[in-house]
């Protein structure tokens, strides 16, 4: 144990040692936080975790390559689409494999739409972090619609498995198009409705403006990525740094913000929201009817060689590297997941705050720890 | 590993003008750069890490401030320890590759240049053994911490039992 | 004292608590589908009715369960704190009247007696918090002494201003000198001041972070369960009632304005169904602030009470006074206070930290961003 009892020379008071243990209801997840305070008053914290690891990585050794992206369904059980696509990105770029362009645009249409569900669900969980009980159910009725639509294409609401290598399991169903424009457009209002409810609110600003600013140099330091280095004011996305895809087709903004605390945070989500859905209808425009498979072999072979492959999840920097010896089973697969990294930062974070603060804090990294311990 | 050198060379124009002033930067004579797929890749000795580390970082046409990921492969009789280094402000990314004996796996720890390396080298350590020096608190990360042997290695065996 | 006398007492006790106890319950069925009416689905819906017969499966529920006591408690104190609590909410009771005539006894110093003895229940969380050996407990059980301590102060000026405008502390004379005008009208900083201050000591939203579920998990009550747990949520509803029926009689006119049509036993009864109609809109707004707002963090919660309530109380109090004192006509008195309660609102809108602007955050093209790397960090930092 790394933190150490303080005792004050006189002995008369003893700083408390207060563990946020694996069961709590605010640590999103089996994760466990480990806070010596002073009274109200954070001196050190520790993570611990490992509590939800499953051997993914090893396990990944033993599959063949298409078996492996269900493996990455469950690494970020939020948004499941797109773990699968880094992977696929991954082995197609080792296979040196053209996509064909309707198979894009559906894998853009559905990551843009796990975006949306994700960052509704960190809306609902940060509402219920500062202690606001409504904004839980606005945003899970806002995920409903959109499982719903996962469920017509891909057969089932959370594990997809739906992005395979060289395209898409298969094409939409006929009834796709409509039903997506009306979940856009319903979508739409309810964004603003949470907006409302939650943004402006005098004790929601109270809790998380100017909590925890971070600066660039300490974000970039720590490995830190996603909405949470925007947060602090660098313009950076690896859509535009590393674009992949059909991401230079569309017309899209990147919400930035400038002073790293936790309302930017949050309200960069809100905006990456709205930003998704303008993807969306250009997409919806755009796309035309085509092969949504490559033309490539039953059993990927991928040739002797590695490669790394970097995208855009809801939390930030998703990376994949893949080293492969010309078997049918990946060599090596190393997943670098963004909460993984972001969760670094949370020592560093929680000096000097509050317990309470604490708990904001942790809420606004947005961290699923199904990708962190893998 | 030596196919790579057949791949198309697909740089982009950043990771080209690169590869043409990192030689005069690193000052090592003996580093072969190669080109994987559309990454810039470097090898180098287990001891050369720590100060090459810190000139890419420190340098102002380098300037490799993010660490993107550090994992580990094992090839049986070596360890391969792979750095992935981005820079946002020039936007070229490029991997060092150090290869370490399975018999004595001990590196310079870079978790003071960046301080992102500090998990990756735990899990590092926790997972294949990896002995990182000057790492401010090498423990095991993912598994409990009474556990013993290192599981990412190939060695460990992944099914006990016998499968139907 | 007679024995008949005495009879009536101890029936009119037990009736009181009777009453209490089904309010109660309905009190918690009420919220339930209040809270979630707003959060947008149904609530109970499968014990009777709509859910009806909930509050009963819920006493049930709580009565059989087995009670889990940690090992390293302090039992007396962990045994007698629920009492602690439950009983000077029940006490209040008896001086809070439902009509002229319908109460257990009235009090000349009916306020001074609530107010003290409401103070009360403040030991029974300290020795909840500490009787169970619990971190969080105690963190819970010192979170809620100072706040319960702190809005003490306001919730007694915001009585002293009523009691001023009133010229009694006796509650039934309170009501009955509202009945040409209701103390709302008058003093509107009044109102406010004792709703924030009586959510504050209910310790409901925003005011419940000392037990908060999301971090303290429950504060000083999480040891307790079944039969103990059910005293003390028992407590917290009856004190709910009785704040919303003190703003009833203190602010809103009580059972006499306006007054009601009819003579006798009609207007009794109307006037007792007109009352608590208004103790039942002040719950359901107590409930309404529940569901929207995020909960203030303790030394905000602080902060709040000791820099804003407290002032504003004294400026009410005074202007009260010299009103009364002058004998000025009352509307100059409601002038004063919205006046006031215009320049609090625009002050805490204005506060420098919390920018309300939503310009912190901007929108780069995407298209832009692909051939523009940062320069440097200096460049981009706009802070």
């Amino acid at each position: 144990m790394k933190i150490s009892e303080n005792i004050n020379e006189s002995g008369s008071t003893v700083d408390m040692l207060i563990n946020m243990g694996p069961q709590h209801p605010s640590t999103h997840g089996v994760f466990r936080l480990v806070l010596q305070l002073d009274g109200e008053l954070i001196v050190d914290a520790e993570p611990h975790i490992g509590y939800l690891h499953r051997g993914s990585e090893k396990l990944c050794e033993t599959e063949s390559y298409s078996q492996v992206v269900t493996l990455f369904d469950r690494l970020d059980y939020v948004a499941n689409l797109n773990s699968e696509l880094a992977y696929c990105m991954a082995v197609e770029k080792l296979l040196e494999l053209q996509i064909p362009d309707r198979a894009w645009y559906i894998r853009t249409i559905l990551c843009e739409l796990n975006r949306i569900s994700s960052h509704m669900l960190f809306y609902g969980v940060y509402g219920l972090d500062v202690g606001a009980m409504t904004p839980v159910l606005y945003g899970f009725r806002e995920r409903e619609r959109i499982q719903s639509l996962f469920e017509q294409v891909t057969g089932a609401r959370m594990m997809h498995n739906y992005i395979r290598i060289g395209g898409v399991k298969e094409d939409t169903p006929p009834e796709f198009n409509g039903n997506l424009h009306t979940v856009v457009l319903e979508l739409e209002k309810a964004i603003e409705e949470c907006d409302e409810l939650l943004t402006q609110n005098e004790a929601f600003l109270a809790r998380t403006k100017n909590i925890s600013c971070l600066t660039i140099e300490d974000a970039i330091d720590f490995g830190v990525t996603g909405p949470i280095l925007r947060s602090t004011g660098l313009v950076e996305d690896v859509r535009i740094s590393e674009p992949y895809g059909i991401y230079d087709r569309f017309d899209f903004g990147i919400p930035i913000g400038s002073t790293g605390d936790c309302w930017d945070r949050y309200y960069i989500r809100m905006q990456e929201m709205r930003e998704s859905l303008s993807i969306i209808k250009q997409a919806i425009k755009q796309m035309e009817p085509g092969e949504v498979q490559a033309k490539m072999r039953r059993i990927v072979r991928p040739p002797k060689g590695e490669c790394f492959v970097r995208t855009e999840s809801p939390r930030g920097d998703l990376g994949v590297f893949l080293v492969s010896d010309g078997s049918q089973n990946p060599y090596r697969v190393k997943v670098r997941a963004p909460s993984f990294a972001n969760l670094q930062a949370i020592k560093h974070m929680l000096e000097g705050v509050y317990v309470a603060d604490a708990v904001v804090i942790l809420g606004s990294l947005d961290i699923v720890l199904g990708e962190v311990d893998r | 590993m030596e196919d790579q050198a057949n791949k198309t060379t697909a740089l982009n124009a950043a990771s080209q003008k690169l590869l043409g002033i990192l030689p005069s930067i690193l000052n090592q004579p003996t580093l072969q750069y190669r080109t994987n797929i559309d990454e810039l890749t470097v090898n180098l000795p287990g001891d050369l890490v720590h100060t090459i580390c810190k000139i890419l970082k420190t340098h102002t046409d380098t300037a490799f401030d993010y660490l993107t990921c550090l994992s580990v492969v094992d090839y049986e009789d070596i360890l391969e320890i792979n750095y992935h280094l981005f820079s946002y402000t020039k936007r070229h990314k490029m991997v060092l590759k150090c290869e370490l004996k399975s018999t004595d796996p001990t590196i310079s720890s870079i978790s003071n240049i960046w301080r992102a390396a500090n998990w990756f080298e735990r899990e590092a350590h926790d997972l294949f053994g990896v002995l990182f020096e000057d790492h401010p608190s090498l423990d095991r990360l993912l598994l409990p911490d009474d556990f013993e042997g290192n599981p990412g290695l190939k060695s460990y065996p992944l099914h006990e039992y016998k499968e139907w | 004292m007679t024995w008949e006398a005495i009879g009536w007492y101890v029936i009119g006790a037990f009736g009181l608590f009777i009453f209490l106890s089904i309010t109660v319950m309905f009190l918690t069925w009420i919220e339930r589908k209040f809270l979630a009416r707003i959060q947008q689905r149904m609530g109970p819906m499968r014990v009777g009715p709509h859910g009806t017969l909930q509050p009963i499966a819920d006493v049930i529920k709580l009565i059989t369960k087995e009670d889990i006591l940690p090992s390293w408690t302090d039992k007396p104190i962990y045994w007698l704190a629920p009492l602690a609590i439950f009983i000077p909410a029940i006490a209040i009771w008896v001086t809070i009247p439902f009509s002229e005539t319908l109460v257990l006894q009235n009090l000349d110093l009916g306020l001074l007696y609530i107010a003290a003895i409401s103070v009360l229940s403040v030991l029974g969380l300290v020795m909840a918090g500490w009787g169970s050996a619990n971190k969080y407990s105690m963190l819970g059980g010192l979170r809620a002494v100072g706040q319960l301590i702190s809005y003490e102060i306001p919730f007694i000026m915001a009585i002293l201003g009523v009691a001023i405008l009133s010229q009694s502390l006796s509650l039934i004379d309170i009501v009955n000198d509202q009945s040409a005008i209701a103390n709302i009208i008058v003093q509107p900083l009044g109102f406010l001041i004792f709703l924030a201050a009586g959510l504050a000591e209910l310790g409901r939203t925003p005011f419940d972070i000392h037990h908060a579920e999301s971090e303290v998990v429950g504060g000083p009550f999480v040891e307790y369960s079944g039969a103990h747990w059910a005293i003390i949520q028992l407590a917290e509803y009856v004190n709910t009632f009785a704040i919303a029926a003190l703003i009833a009689i203190l602010f809103l006119g009580g059972w006499s304005w306006p007054s009601m049509p009819f003579t006798g036993i009609t207007n009794d009864f109307l006037s007792l169904v007109w009352f608590l109609i208004k103790i039942y809109a002040v719950i359901l707004l107590i409930f309404w602030i529940r569901g929207t707002f995020p909960r203030l963090r303790i030394d905000q919660l602080m902060s709040f009470g000791w820099k804003v309530l407290v002032p504003v109380s004294f400026i009410n109090i005074v202007f009260t006074a010299i009103i009364r004192f002058y004998n000025l006509h009352w509307s100059i008195l409601t002038v004063i206070s919205l006046i006031s309660i215009g320049i609090i609102f625009y002050l805490i809108y204005k506060t420098p930290q919390k920018s309300r602007k939503k310009d912190s955050i901007r929108i780069i093209s995407a298209k832009d961003a692909v051939n523009n790397p940062p320069k440097n960090y200096g460049d981009i930092n706009v802070r």
